[in-house]
């Protein structure tokens, strides 16, 4: 019984953990966090550096879930990534981060959590980082 | 003055609309490709060659000299900011460098680099502007069996001063000789090397070498390790320094200076080695010992003085003896070839105009430089993101087409691919580029000198070592002749003399030598990054060159 989680070290992302966290701890479920890069470029915003995966650490310690943390660099889409492991671990709940995405930003980008969205085979819970944050 | 005057009507050659736009294009080009670990100055030049030909001759140097530049730049900004290095000739600023940005202080370090970068850049072009001419004048004196000696010696330095193995740079350096034998015999008219191949005849083009080992070498190596943990880049805002900062980087800045312009200008000269004598002289003379190893400014502002001043050094013996002493000096001097202008000693007589307004536009492209670095590093560091895919596509486009373009053959995009694959070989290999290139463009030139010398000696080996005097008759030997192998001598013999130096020394000094040792033989900034293992970090770092 999971609940798996895409990771980025933004406010989206940090909002999605934050979530993850609280809908484990009422469900009684294990947190799986994904994050993953393509690798192709020589850096990534969207790839958790040590630092962004401690804050997940020790926020899901808080919460008082056991986790595993995956963090892969196989060339594959950030969708792809946790879509994998949707079915991998059977998990009853995805957790993503979503934000605001500009018209130019729409036609020519693809979307890792519209894909998420609608290839997932569970639920799919998607959360927007605080206005403040 | 006389070089004065002639400066300043270089100045107005290039100032003109036209050459001052390529020269922002040459920089900012230069800037970019020095940012991206991989591609550097040398194969960018290489990749506009053949892009080029359309312009005039000093439009084109103009904007090359811009990416030269440029790229001395630009290899600052990654290595302070991802401590990785994009040059080889930035490895020294990753250390203190990135241990400021680490600290917090990526604005400071980037903004003494900067700065350090454009004063040892003007300084190095003054002094360019006063020892180019005399150097030529020294250099018109010289014949046959002086240059011969000379090219020997540029040819053993390069090879037995650089890089981690001897063995290696020599391998590279008969390679790249044995790709410069291809074509007719320039005095008996034999075919050598083509193997029955009519296009061969013409020999290999210097362009298809270069684009092949540096374009397309580089771009297979990078696709056979494409995937790698991406790196934190370290977040700036606009770079600037504090009263504290100034102090502290302006006598590193000249004392830098101090060390490129004459490594630089000599024949085995290069940015490795004065960058780090540089390091250590601050390390022993700063007054905050204590911060060296977790973010000395100093150690930033010397080696990017000292950076910049060889690459103005480089343009000396490229300029006044048409010796180039780095790769990216080394193409530039096959754009002069492919222009017919003949580098030597001639060429500031010949084509004064030409050099003049580059040395010109060196002045300019620095100015340029530092308006536009300072504003925009936080945009450099975003050109990381871009997926190698992406960018390796479009210089195998640009590769491909320059590679085409030289004599609208398809037969040089086979050699291309030839070279490509050797690229690759030697980078796997960690055989250094640079002996390579410099042999592939000197060692034609090489032959000639040699067999000229011999020529006039009717087929004596003395004729190397001198010539008949006409005006007596008798056989002279040349000092400068001689004084060149003897210093070939030492080069060879550098690592039995090194052991015996280090015996007669004191304890203190051999403690200094071994960590220049320890130092050059393993940096520390090695590509630790990788997911996959590095096949040889230290041999890779040197083959970027």
């Amino acid at each position: 019984m999971t609940v798996v989680v895409g990771f980025t070290p933004t406010a989206a992302g940090r909002a999605a953990l934050l979530a993850a966290a609280e809908e484990a701890a009422q469900r009684q479920m294990s947190v799986v966090v994904v994050n993953s890069s393509r690798g192709d470029a020589l850096s990534d915003p969207g790839f958790a550096q040590p630092a962004d995966l401690d804050w997940a650490k020790s926020t899901l310690t808080d919460a008082g879930v056991s986790f595993t943390i995956r963090q892969e660099v196989r060339g594959k889409e950030a969708a792809d990534e946790v879509l994998d492991v949707l079915d991998e671990v059977g998990a009853r709940l995805c957790v993503i981060g979503i934000r605001r995405r500009s018209a130019v930003g729409k036609i020519l980008l693809g979307s890792n959590a519209h894909r998420i969205l609608m290839d997932a085979r569970c639920p799919v819970l998607a959360v927007k980082a605080a206005k403040d944050d | 003055m006389d070089n004065l005057e002639l400066l300043l009507q270089g100045f107005a050659t290039a100032a003109t609309p036209v050459n001052l736009l390529l020269a922002l294009i040459g920089v900012i080009v230069g800037t970019a490709v020095g940012v991206l670990p991989g591609i550097g100055p040398a194969m960018t030049v290489a990749l506009l060659l053949p892009i080029l030909g359309g312009l005039e001759p000093t439009s084109a140097l103009i904007m090359l000299a811009g990416i030269f530049y440029g790229g001395m730049y630009g290899g600052s900004t990654t290595s302070i900011l991802l401590n990785t290095p994009g040059e080889s000739s930035s490895v020294v600023t990753a250390i203190e460098g990135n241990q400021m940005a680490r600290g917090g202080r990526a604005a400071q370090a980037l903004a003494t680099a900067a700065l350090g970068s454009f004063i040892a850049g003007t300084i190095g072009t003054a002094l360019l502007v006063f020892f180019a001419p005399l150097v030529t004048q020294f250099a018109i004196s010289l014949g046959a069996p002086e240059y011969f000696a000379i090219m020997l010696l540029a040819f053993i330095a390069v090879t037995a001063v650089f890089g981690a193995s001897r063995l290696r740079g020599f391998i590279s350096l008969m390679l790249g000789l044995t790709i410069g034998l291809v074509g007719l015999d320039s005095v008996s008219g034999q075919a050598r090397l083509t193997f029955g191949i009519p296009q061969l005849s013409d020999g290999i083009d210097v362009v298809v070498v270069a684009v092949g080992i540096f374009a397309l070498g580089e771009a297979l190596w990078v696709a056979a390790h494409l995937r790698r943990r991406a790196v934190e880049v370290i977040p700036v805002g606009r770079p600037w320094m504090g009263r504290e900062d100034f102090k502290r980087s302006w006598k590193p800045w000249l004392r830098g200076t101090a060390y490129g312009f004459p490594f630089g200008a000599v024949p085995a000269g290069g940015a490795e080695i004065p960058t780090f004598l540089s390091y250590i002289t601050e390390k022993r003379l700063t007054k905050h010992p204590e911060e060296f190893g977790k973010g000395a400014i100093e150690g930033v502002a010397g080696p990017e003085a000292a950076n910049n001043a060889s690459a103005a050094g480089t343009m000396v013996p490229m300029l006044s003896l048409g010796l180039p002493t780095n790769a990216t000096a080394a193409v530039m001097l096959a754009a002069l070839v492919s222009y017919g202008i003949q580098p030597g000693p001639l060429l500031l007589q010949r084509e004064g105009e030409l050099v003049w307004a580059l040395i010109a536009s060196l002045f300019i492209g620095n100015t340029l430089l530092l308006i536009l670095n300072l504003p925009l590093a936080p945009l450099w560091a975003k050109l990381l993101r871009i997926p190698r895919p992406y960018l390796y596509a479009g210089i195998l486009f640009f590769a491909s087409m320059g590679a085409y373009a030289v004599n609208g053959s398809s037969f040089d995009l086979i050699l291309l691919l030839v070279m490509g694959v050797l690229g690759f070989v030697m980078r796997r290999f960690g055989l250094p580029v640079l002996p390579l290139i410099i042999a592939v463009i000197l060692g034609p030139r090489i032959e000639l000198q040699g067999r000229r010398a011999l020529q006039l000696s009717s087929g004596e080996l003395k004729g190397l070592f001198g010539s008949v005097n006409v005006s007596t008759g008798q056989f002279q030997l040349s000092p400068i002749a001689v004084t060149v192998y003897l210093i070939i001598l030492i080069v060879l013999a550098w690592p039995l003399l090194f052991a015996l130096i280090r015996k007669a020394l004191p304890a203190k000094a051999q403690e200094a030598l071994e960590v220049v040792h320890e130092e050059r033989v393993h940096p520390q900034h090695a590509d630790d990054v990788s997911v996959e293992p590095p096949a040889d970090p230290e041999a890779r770092e040197k083959s970027r060159q």
